[in-house]
């Protein structure tokens, strides 16, 4: 029997690792390619782990594992991806830096690393490398990436929410097109009540979908939690007026949003429960893929948020920023890893494969034919150009994160919208617990 | 005979001329301390330290990922005049109060049935304890479906039975949501107390009920003059148990409600965590914490005092 010593094994294994680099498809020779080129060349033996928000649409993880895998070939970096619900990323993110010690890189949402931005490896060179390349970023990839004047993380992509509607149900309600302004979508709330066809919006502590909607509204009337010097301003006229707004088009909800979490409405919106919501893409995709749900699929579509009083956008979409934590013992993979990934020949495969779920934060991408190939997936291209920033206009930083993660805000709506407190109480409340945060 | 004179022999310590030190390791009294250590170190380690640091943190503004000062009461004026923490103290009050009312009556119930002669009883006692084997977030996601508002499983059969003709809004209604979690928590809470009662039962002795049912007493009063003071130590020693861990429960509200609707059910363990590790707010976080101290110390109190003040206690008889 042959001894089988380590040293067998382990030029049997890179040989193996060999041939698989040899037998991949195009994108592994593009990978190795790259890597002979790029500016950051991996450490020794440099091994990472990533943990990344557990993903809404399957096609999209798959891409990513396929770019990873390509990448690791290529450099010989292994990368191993955990997932975790995007709720869970931030006390896991949180621990990390606290602790020093696990995952090296951490994908998560919105102004994550400015829960902790000097932790967070500096990346201004990724960022100016791949700005520089593709177009530039779009200014709210700036804003969500540059802590000072260095970047502390890469605005890997935007998730868009938009308004997802069942284009019967318009119809039924006697309009053409979907309401542009929050005059008519009140109109058009109501009149999906009166037909037996409502459609609803996460209340409940719903990090995405519930802090997308009301901080739209906030916005849309001209409300701000605070100004831009972060003093807090959310008592105000404006305030009262969004308050107002969504208590009445939460009477036309369908009973029972102010439980609904992040999973609720897509749900319900496919068990044809509701026939108009605020969500990602997801519910097209999934709609798309389930051979019985092609009804839902064909008669349904997406538009860009009503314009309020301020008489400009004000929409809130997400943003998935990547970061590298500073105990990593290979920054240099972290910054080729996080580049590979926004180089055009893996990017625009992971968009197309996203079905539109992630929008660009670079220009050059707008050229991507994802946002044409379907009509309806159009406007999510447009999400990273069109979205404000936490915090609005005040700074990105860990007050704005923490305002979103004690649903500051979301609980000003659900409170008056539940009819618990009116619009003064529910200010004065969410006041104290924004000065709580901003003192 | 000078040789000896000259060369005294060496001082040899006499029998009683021991150190200290040694005295201290042969001495039978502190045999035990020794034996303590390991555990005292433990201790030490994993339950004070944690605690002193939880408490540290609640005078400073650490955040996560950074160190705090220290800011002395700060946190806690701040949640003095926090009306979301006072209603998570009321909400985790009614939660651990209603619960534990509900939990200990349906426990002792289920208890004295179980002690009971029956066919299958083995099987039964088994069967009882599902609840508390299943994993609380399996449960918890179970309980999150049946509490849907859409598709809720008993809004859905009361809708066939023609009971109802409108979905019920279990989670998004204040009070709805602050009873569907109680129930939760009563259905996962009550094999505990149902199976150590029913250990604590089965050490009463038979001849007691013998002799009472030979004088002619009633089931109630047998309950009443045997079972129950029999069964006090027991009580007391469960259901501080079972105060504790509703007080501190978070697993069941983080999955079904992460505290809403409008903080509706949020409890202080849920608030501190939201606070402290969702918002960052570490020194916050530790402050709702350490408030939640004071609570429980007095938990504890009670049922010592208050269930257990017997002489049994001291090792004399019973009064």
């Amino acid at each position: 029997m042959p001894m089988l010593t380590r040293r067998a094994l382990m030029q049997g294994s890179t040989a193996l690792a060999a041939t698989g680099a040899l037998a991949g498809s195009g994108l592994h020779e593009w990978a190795s390619a790259w890597a002979q080129s790029a500016p950051w060349k991996p450490e020794a033996g440099a091994q990472l782990s990533l943990l990344r928000w557990k993903f809404f649409v399957q096609s999209e993880d798959d891409s990513f594992v396929s770019l990873v895998d390509a990448f690791s070939k290529a450099t010989g970096v292994k990368v191993n991806i955990i997932r975790e619900s995007f709720e869970d990323i931030p006390p896991k993110a949180s621990v990390a830096a606290n602790t020093g010690s696990g995952p090296d890189l951490f994908w998560g949402l919105y102004s994550l690393p400015f829960l902790f931005p000097q932790k967070c490896v500096d990346v201004s060179d990724v960022a100016d490398y791949l700005g520089k390349k593709y177009g530039g970023w779009v200014p709210t990839a700036v804003t969500y990436g540059k802590s000072g004047d260095k970047w502390i993380d890469i605005p890997v992509c935007f998730g868009g929410n938009m308004l997802n509607y069942r284009i019967s149900a318009l119809k039924k309600a006697g309009m053409s097109k979907f309401p542009a302004t929050t005059d008519e979508f009140l109109e058009f709330a109501k009149a999906t009540k009166r037909n037996g066809t409502p459609g609803g919006m996460a209340l409940g502590h719903a990090t995405g979908d519930g802090n997308t909607w009301v901080h739209w509204c906030l916005w849309a009337f001209g409300g701000n939690l605070v100004d831009a010097n972060d003093k807090v301003i959310i008592n105000s006229a404006e305030t009262e007026k969004a308050l107002n707004y969504a208590k009445q088009l939460y009477e036309n909800f369908i009973p029972g949003t102010a439980s609904w979490n992040d999973a609720f409405n897509n749900k319900a919106f496919l068990a044809g429960e509701i026939s108009w919501t605020n969500n990602g893409i997801s519910i097209y995709a999934a709609a798309k893929r389930d051979p019985t749900k092609k009804d839902i699929a064909e008669d349904m579509d997406h538009a860009l948020w009503p314009v309020g009083p301020v008489g400009k956008p004000t929409e809130f979409h997400v943003c998935f920023p990547m970061l590298a934590m500073t105990h990593t013992k290979y920054p240099q993979a972290c910054k080729a890893l996080m580049a590979y990934l926004l180089e055009a020949d893996q990017y625009n495969k992971w968009l197309e494969a996203s079905v539109g779920y992630l929008t660009h934060p670079l220009n050059a991408y707008d050229a991507n034919p994802i946002w044409r190939a379907d009509p309806k997936n159009t406007i999510f291209g447009e999400a990273a150009k069109r979205t404000l920033t936490a915090g609005g206009l005040g700074s990105v930083g860990e007050k704005a994160a923490a305002a979103l993660a004690d649903f500051i805000v979301l609980d000003m709506f659900a409170n008056v919208c539940t009819g618990r407190e009116d619009a003064k109480g529910a200010i004065k409340i969410a006041e104290r617990q924004a000065q709580r945060l901003y003192r | 005979m000078a040789d000896i004179a000259l060369n005294p022999r060496p001082a040899r310590k006499r029998i009683g001329d021991v150190t200290a030190w040694q005295r201290l390791k042969a001495n039978r009294n502190w045999l035990g301390i020794w034996f303590m250590l390991p555990t005292a170190a433990f201790l030490l380690l994993f339950l004070a330290y944690p605690l002193g640091l939880g408490i540290w943190l609640s005078f400073t503004d650490a955040r996560i990922g950074r160190g705090g000062n220290f800011i002395g009461l700060e946190n806690y004026e701040w949640l003095w005049g926090d009306s979301v923490f006072w209603l998570s103290v009321f909400n985790t009050l009614l939660y651990t109060g209603v619960a534990s009312v509900i939990k200990f009556a349906i426990g002792l119930y289920l208890a004295l049935l179980l002690n009971q002669h029956m066919p299958f009883k083995a099987i039964i006692r088994a069967l009882v304890l599902i609840p508390f084997i299943v994993p609380t977030v399996l449960s918890a996601i179970a309980f999150w479906w049946i509490y849907d508002s859409q598709f809720s499983i008993l809004s859905w059969s009361l809708k066939k039975l023609g009971l109802i003709s409108q979905n019920i809004d279990f989670l998004g209604d204040f009070w709805n949501a602050r009873w569907s979690v109680i129930a939760a928590n009563i259905w996962r809470g009550v094999p505990f107390i149902a199976i150590t009662l029913l250990a604590g039962l089965q050490t009463v002795s038979p001849a007691l009920y013998e002799a009472a049912t030979i004088d002619g007493a009633s089931r109630w009063q047998m309950f009443r003059h045997i079972t129950y003071p029999l069964l006090t130590p027991i009580i007391a020693v469960v259901m501080t148990f079972s105060v504790l861990f509703t007080f501190t429960d978070f697993q069941l509200i983080w999955v079904m409600t992460r505290g809403g609707p409008v903080n509706a059910t949020h409890l202080m363990a849920t608030l501190g965590y939201q606070r402290a590790i969702g918002g960052g707010y570490l020194g916050e976080g530790s402050a709702i914490a350490t408030a939640m101290i004071p609570f429980l110390l007095a938990a504890i109190l009670i049922s010592w005092f208050g269930l257990q003040r017997r002489k049994w206690q001291q090792g004399e008889a019973n009064d």
